[in-house]
């Protein structure tokens, strides 16, 4: 039962990186690539239009969690507390700079709002990264030093960073060498996404140039990978045992290098959906592997007195759970039907599409 | 410690305020849109399809408002309430996650469609996609109240002897009895709110002499409307709600209706009086013998508990704010039904359009069933107090271990001007909406 609510949660998670990842993603081609002002138009509307339907996984995914294992969402939501209410503050401030931006008609008025939502979708993607790496990574669980604890078994607290910016002290922060090179990988990565998405979903005049660009990311991309695997094994040696274990597990990785190796050729495609497939099995890849590295554990514990916390032991009773598959799965068949409807309806390029309001 | 449980709770209270403003008009907005559509379908009016195109439009703004301030709020359970959080979530995830998987995303997907898809879809379909953002909308308040009830008055639980309330009657969620009075209560609060709002945006077409024929057809719907939500939400189902709390929570009933001693032969109404609470009495006090009684058992002499009766630790921790509350919704609701009776009447009389006083009265009044809503909730949250799940839970035992008072006041301080300019661009995009018209076409 508690892999079943695992599965479901971790894949409405990975379907809203992927559906927010390309808006995200888009926010960033925008800050760093989009020069004329009619490139900068589409691309905010490519994301514009779509914001807030992503979003909704984010609201159903967190609902799921809470429900599903109530430890976890506690110790996470409470010890993470600095970097989560960043990220929300974040994602308020880019769905202003999105829907400001077009209400008055004057170039330095859309010039703040470009670079509010560019910057926001910038911080956004390196939070998110940042946030996976500390999950890897893992935290000083019960806050344990020189033999006793300041919190219960479960529970931490971090600061955003620790002087020292390192992942082998005792109090990591959240931010360290290790978790910012997981940053960069899910910049980077949302940045291909994104530039793929402007691609399918827009007639911008860069579109020719974002395929390039794509593919000079994916080499960056892939250089990034190998030195956090790199770091990580140096971090923790048992990182990859779960692999050698059950090598069935191996699958997530190679979705993440068919993702890679795919997207070095999408200048070649003439399906411009393509790409997007590809970028999408990176992120799918990605965090799949790193939660197959992991289980059953879903925060491991930096001290060896307290233990890590897994799926198991931060799950909540078997009734509940049970109850909840059976309109889960009623929920998430739903899900599926209102997510193909609407994705039929408002296909193609979104130029002439209306805003809504 | 005390400081740590206070920033908190105000950062809670301001969040939950700040977002409240909006899906109390979305909820009711959402139920005349579907009229106006209806009526399209019913008559072939033009503009009755207009206006169900111009509300889902100011619909759409309220909701990515709901949104973007609903985030924080499930957010905020396991930031701030993470104790609170391990020991029910096995319990309050259940509704929380049903309201983001079953009502959320029906809300939001076939508000896309009902936006982009009219052409698509044709008349029929998409009088269904309004439908179904309506039923999305009320069923997003059902799981939420689901949720406040089950704090209020817990059901279908044991508790372990870790402390942790585990589910053992997943059904008994939705029979609470707290729960049906409570979300009729609420949804036809909010249903006055979207009438005042729907009728104030007539009366300004009709007092500015633009787009007066919807001004007319706005002021009527919401005139009507707001008659009979204004009173269906004192009468029954305030009342039954007052009977709950008496049942339920008689210490919180004491405090909210200002009754400091136990009177043996039948409460009175307090009207006006602030709570003196050295001297622990009324200051100032205009109150009606027996009414309190009657209103409650329907007995003009039975004794009604006062707060006398109970232990300091059972009584809420702010009574005047409570009081205040309370007092405040109920005086509000009472001046709805007065205005829609009056303005009822002259539509009637068919004199209504030429009344400028009357429309200018009505154009003001919109932000007071918002304060009236907000009220209503503090009441039902104020009362609540000292627990978070009533009886068993203290508020005090279900904040973080771990998060200090110092964050919790940053982020605080960072919510208020963060919802500062949020409040500024949805004020931007609403008065844009409305200055457009319904006419108005983006192209």
């Amino acid at each position: 039962m508690e892999l079943f609510w695992f599965i479901i949660i971790a894949l409405v998670l990975v379907v809203f990186f992927i559906l927010d990842g390309y808006d995200f993603g888009a926010g960033i081609i925008h800050l760093f690539y989009a020069k004329k002002d009619k490139d900068k138009e589409v691309i905010a509307k490519s994301a514009g239009l779509y914001w807030d339907s992503n979003e909704v996984w984010l609201v159903a995914a967190g609902g799921l969690l809470f429900m599903a294992f109530p430890t976890f969402y506690a110790s996470v939501f409470s010890g993470f507390y600095l970097p989560l209410i960043l990220v929300l503050w974040l994602i308020i401030f880019r769905a202003i700079g999105l829907e400001f931006r077009s209400q008055f008609n004057f170039q330095m008025w859309k010039d703040i709002w470009d670079t509010s939502f560019g910057v926001s979708s910038l911080l956004l993607a390196l939070f998110f990264g940042i946030a996976l790496g500390n999950i890897v990574r893992g935290v000083n669980l019960g806050g344990f030093e020189d033999g006793s604890s300041i919190y219960e078994a479960h529970y931490f607290f971090l600061p955003l960073w620790d002087s020292s910016f390192s992942p082998l002290t005792t109090h990591p922060g959240v931010i360290d060498w290790f978790t910012l090179i997981i940053g960069f990988i899910s910049v980077v990565t949302l940045a291909i996404h994104g530039a793929n998405w402007i691609v399918l979903k827009t007639n911008s005049s860069i579109n020719q140039k974002l395929k390039t660009i794509a593919v000079r990311l994916n080499g960056v991309l892939l250089l990034l990978t190998i030195v956090s695997l790199i770091s990580w094994k140096t971090i923790n040696p048992d990182s990859f045992n779960n692999f050698s274990e059950k090598p069935y597990l191996l699958i997530f990785p190679l979705l993440f290098i068919v993702g890679v190796v795919g997207t070095f050729f999408i200048s070649k495609f003439k399906n411009d959906n393509s790409p997007l497939v590809f970028s999408t099995l990176i992120i799918l890849g990605g965090i799949t592997s790193s939660l197959a590295s992991l289980f059953p554990v879903i925060l491991p514990s930096t001290n060896s007195v307290h233990e890590s916390l897994t799926i198991y032991n931060t799950s909540a009773a078997q009734y509940g759970l049970s109850v909840a598959m059976g309109w889960g799965i009623v929920g998430l068949i739903l899900l599926l039907i209102y997510f193909i409807v609407q994705k039929r309806l408002m296909r193609g390029k979104v130029d002439t599409m209306d805003y809504g309001h | 410690m005390e400081d740590m449980i206070f920033y908190d709770r105000l950062q809670f209270a301001f969040t939950i305020t700040f977002h409240y403003i909006f899906p109390q008009l979305t909820m009711g907005l959402s139920l005349m849109i579907v009229y106006f559509k209806w009526r399209y379908l019913r008559d072939k009016v033009e503009k009755y399809n207009d206006a169900a195109k111009f509300f889902m439009k100011i619909f759409a703004i309220n909701f990515t408002m709901g949104v973007v301030t609903g985030i924080p709020m499930e957010f905020q359970f396991g930031t701030n309430w993470a104790k609170f959080s391990e020991l029910t979530g096995g319990i309050i995830g259940q509704t929380l996650a049903m309201e983001g998987l079953f009502s959320f995303f029906l809300e939001s997907s076939f508000l896309v469609l009902f936006i982009f898809g009219e052409k698509r879809l044709g008349q029929k379909l998409h009088f269904l996609t309004a439908f179904l953002v309506f039923v999305g909308s009320w069923a997003s308040g059902w799981f939420i109240l689901a949720t406040n009830a089950w704090m209020q008055h817990p059901v279908g639980y044991e508790i372990l002897e870790n402390g942790k309330f585990v589910l053992n009657n997943f059904s008994e969620l939705f029979t609470n009895p707290w729960l049906l009075p409570a979300f009729l209560h609420n949804q036809l609060a909010s249903v006055v709110t979207s009438s005042f709002v729907v009728a104030a945006i007539g009366a300004f077409y009709i007092l500015r002499d633009k787009n007066t024929e919807f001004g007319k057809l706005f002021l009527k719907t919401g005139v009507v409307f707001g008659l009979i939500s204004s009173v269906l939400v004192a009468f029954p189902t305030g009342d039954w709600n007052a009977k709950n709390v008496v049942k339920y929570q008689p210490a919180a009933f004491a405090a909210m209706e200002g009754i400091f001693e136990t009177e043996d032969a039948g409460a009175e109404i307090i009207l006006i009086g602030q709570p003196n609470m050295i001297e622990k009495k009324l200051d100032n006090k205009i109150a009606v013998p027996n009414i309190l009684s009657f209103l409650t058992y329907q007995e003009w002499d039975r004794q009604i508990a006062g707060m006398d009766q109970f232990k300091e630790e059972e009584l809420p921790d702010n009574i005047p704010a409570l009081y205040y509350s309370y007092h405040i919704m109920v005086g509000l609701g009472t001046i709805f039904i007065g205005l829609m009776v009056i303005s009822a009447f002259f539509l009637w009389k068919k004199r209504l359009y030429g009344m400028k006083a009357l429309l200018w009265a009505i154009m003001f009044m919109v932000p007071f069933p918002y304060i009236a809503n907000l009220t209503g909730w503090y009441t039902a949250e104020l009362g609540r107090q000292p627990y978070l799940v009533y009886g068993l839970l203290r508020t005090s035992e279900g904040v973080s271990p771990n998060v200090s008072s110092g964050n919790t006041l940053f982020t605080l301080l960072g919510f208020v001007a963060l919802y500062m300019l949020l409040g500024l661009l949805f004020l931007v995009l609403v008065g844009k909406t409305i200055h457009q018209g319904p006419k108005f076409q983006t192209h």
